[in-house]
């Protein structure tokens, strides 16, 4: 059994234009050990897929789901208080900038004691213990002195450390990292996302990684998941969707990879962008931008189709191998 | 095949390009203060930068946040006089000259951020936002910066209907559009682009690249493109200046700096950078702390204390900016690095 199961997950949000799909019916399945990169453009629906899973939309948007379980536990029927204890124990995340998800009016130390008090129940010397050791874990140099350091006395890759120090303090069992990277350096970012999976690693935690480099993903993740307004359009292994693409839209986001323009001088690109609030597109949501789009992608929409080595929602996947193809 | 006639075609072009800009040691100093008893301190975020711009060139500047690159475009679109050094376009050094001389020079270079949702006033329409250069640098009457306007949009792939729109009423890669071609307003001759593409998701950051690309070709623009993302520096850059605590320590052709880079911290920079292809990917040379306070940097070679290469004589003696196989490297040891 996965240790977090989502079946058919749906976000509303109801404005006064209308009610508007930011998640639109996604199945998510992840192990325990696992790493499972969530990539799309912004307006995808990444973040808030990943919000859901914590809990953490909020008014007026609505969750609903077929099923939404943590380790067998459903948490749609799980109370508000009940639902506390897990998010942030069990479940962690790690936002995208830290600068601003850290409070500026109180030290790194206490943020960091704050969770342990409320989920651990620590106290006194073995709390200041367990903080300095958390921080000495995520590769903070002379924690003991760094625990009375305000946020803005540290660099940004620091206090995503001390971000990532809250989010493992309990032990969690899935850590949803969400851009964890972005606002940082490459030199940074390297020792960020090694720490993350040697963590990873270390504690046989679940990891989300949710992001738009598709470098790191490609470096880091299992299996990937590739989101288009809303909607899961593939999903496969990492090795499986880098070397062999099926769904156009992952295909055309790796085509305009500078890494992968080499020699030529002009990047292919996907004109138009992410539909928004008023204009869904009749059809497969992706086919005003596709390339390959015919008469029926414009009017049925495709479900996600199996093939082989994982699924796509495309009635014309690629096929081929990506490396191996003549240019 | 084809990338040895670019690259013969490359050196034809260099050779005949002018050059438009030309840094010499330029130094930036800021005097700081660190408390109420304490004395002032000296920040040297920029520490002797010397580089030539060529028309229709684009020259990289890569490094960690803290590295001087945005000192340094602050110096050349003249925002701030540097401290000491020349700073020459076409020739004429602009350090020292009367203020309406600078609002004159100053035409020559333009600059694009890289927020385009925090660079665009969002209480003015996309004409006015375009026309502003205009009213602020020229005489020209209401009708022709219109025009002009216009003419500039279609240039940048924007639609005539939309002069009359707010910025609220564009995407991220259309903003980016609305300040290049606000950038391009006053015919320049140098852009200073920081960071114009990290704010855009992929799809959107290739349709930038490319239309930078071809307004390049097309005017024979000079870019002074700062940005920390590798693969876009090795897809737009001719030449690549890699910074460190306010020094270049690795200046040469994009080529030569990619294919065989010489200061350990250029390679650290391109193994840390995530790559889709597995074979593309470097060995894990995972990169030691961070970047030492520009307040207190440590002596001798400023890189000692992150470099894995790092022996006893690179804490005493500051390596000098000189040339070894076709690059300027600063780094004791940059011929024992294959």
């Amino acid at each position: 059994m996965p240790l977090l199961d989502i079946q058919n997950l749906s976000v509303e949000f109801t404005t006064r234009a209308g009610t508007f799909r930011a998640v639109d019916g996604i199945d998510l399945a992840v192990d325990e050990g696992e790493v499972v990169g969530i990539v799309g453009e912004s307006g995808s629906g990444k973040s808030v897929t990943s919000l859901a899973v914590m809990g953490l939309i909020p008014s007026p948007g609505r969750v609903v789901a077929d099923r939404l379980s943590f380790a067998g536990r459903d948490l749609r029927a799980l109370s508000a208080s009940q639902r506390r204890k897990i998010t942030g124990k069990d479940v962690a995340m790690v936002f995208q900038e830290p600068m601003t998800s850290l409070n500026p009016c109180f030290t790194v130390g206490f943020q960091i004691m704050e969770t342990l008090k409320v989920h651990e129940g620590l106290s006194g010397k073995a709390l200041k213990r367990r903080t300095i050791e958390l921080l000495e874990q995520v590769g903070i140099p002379a924690p003991e002195s760094r625990l009375s350091a305000f946020p803005h006395q540290l660099s940004g890759g620091m206090n995503q450390r001390v971000m990532i120090a809250i989010a493992i303090a309990c032990n969690p069992r899935l850590l949803i990292a969400d851009e964890p990277t972005t606002a940082l350096d490459v030199t940074i970012q390297k020792q960020i996302i090694d720490l993350l999976i040697q963590l990873q690693k270390d504690r046989g935690m679940a990891l989300i990684l949710i992001t738009h480099d598709m470098g790191v993903v490609a470096e880091t993740a299992h299996r990937v998941v590739v989101m288009y307004a809303g909607q899961k359009v593939e999903e496969r292994r990492a090795a499986d969707l880098f070397a062999r693409p099926q769904h156009p839209y992952t295909g055309a986001l790796l085509d305009a990879l500078p890494e992968r323009a080499l020699g030529k001088s002009r990047l292919p690109t996907i004109p138009g962008v992410v539909p928004g609030i008023g204009d869904r597109p009749h059809g497969c949501l992706f086919n005003p931008r596709c390339r390959f789009a015919r008469t029926d992608c414009r009017d049925l929409r495709p479900p996600l189709f199996p093939d082989p080595e994982g699924q796509a929602r495309c009635y014309y996947p690629l096929g081929g191998d990506m490396w191996g193809a003549p240019e | 095949m084809s990338e040895a006639t670019t690259m013969t075609e490359t050196a034809q072009a260099a050779a005949d390009a002018p050059v438009v800009l030309e840094a010499i040691h330029l130094r930036k100093h800021y005097s700081v203060k660190r408390g109420m008893f304490k004395g002032h301190a000296t920040v040297r975020a920029l520490d002797g930068v010397s580089f030539q711009l060529q028309a229709g060139k684009t020259l990289a500047v890569v490094g960690e946040s803290g590295c001087g690159k945005s000192t340094l475009a602050r110096s050349v679109t003249m925002i701030e006089p540097p401290t000491s050094g020349q700073l020459l376009y076409d020739g004429r050094d602009v350090v020292g000259r009367s203020a309406a001389d600078l609002k004159e020079l100053r035409r020559t270079v333009q600059m694009v951020f890289q927020n385009p949702y925090g660079s665009l006033n969002p209480r003015k329409t996309v004409g006015a936002i375009l026309a502003e250069p205009l009213v602020v640098n020229t005489d020209l009457p209401k009708t022709e910066r219109r025009a002009r306007a216009l003419a500039m949009m279609a240039k940048v792939g924007l639609r005539a209907d939309q002069i009359d729109r707010y910025p609220h009423m564009f995407s991220g890669g259309q903003r980016q559009r609305i300040a290049i071609a606000r950038a391009l307003m006053l015919n320049p001759r140098v852009v200073v682009a920081d960071e114009p593409v990290s704010a855009l998701d992929v799809s959107i950051q290739a349709q930038v690249l490319n239309l930078m690309m071809d307004l390049q070709e097309e005017l024979k623009l000079a870019y002074l493109f700062i940005s920390h993302d590798l693969s876009v520096v090795r897809h737009i850059a001719d030449d690549v200046m890699v910074m460190y605590l306010g020094r270049p320590v690795e200046h040469g052709s994009k080529d030569v700096l990619f294919s065989r880079p010489r200061h350990p911290y250029t390679r650290i920079l391109l193994a840390a950078t995530p790559r889709v292809n597995p074979e593309l990917r470097a060995e894990r040379v995972v990169p030691k702390g961070e970047l030492p306070s520009p307040l207190n940097p440590p002596p001798g070679c400023p890189f000692h204390r992150r470099c894995p290469h790092a022996r006893e004589n690179c804490a005493v003696d500051v390596p000098a900016l000189r040339e070894v196989d076709q690059r300027l490297v600063a780094c004791h040891y940059a011929e024992e690095m294959e």
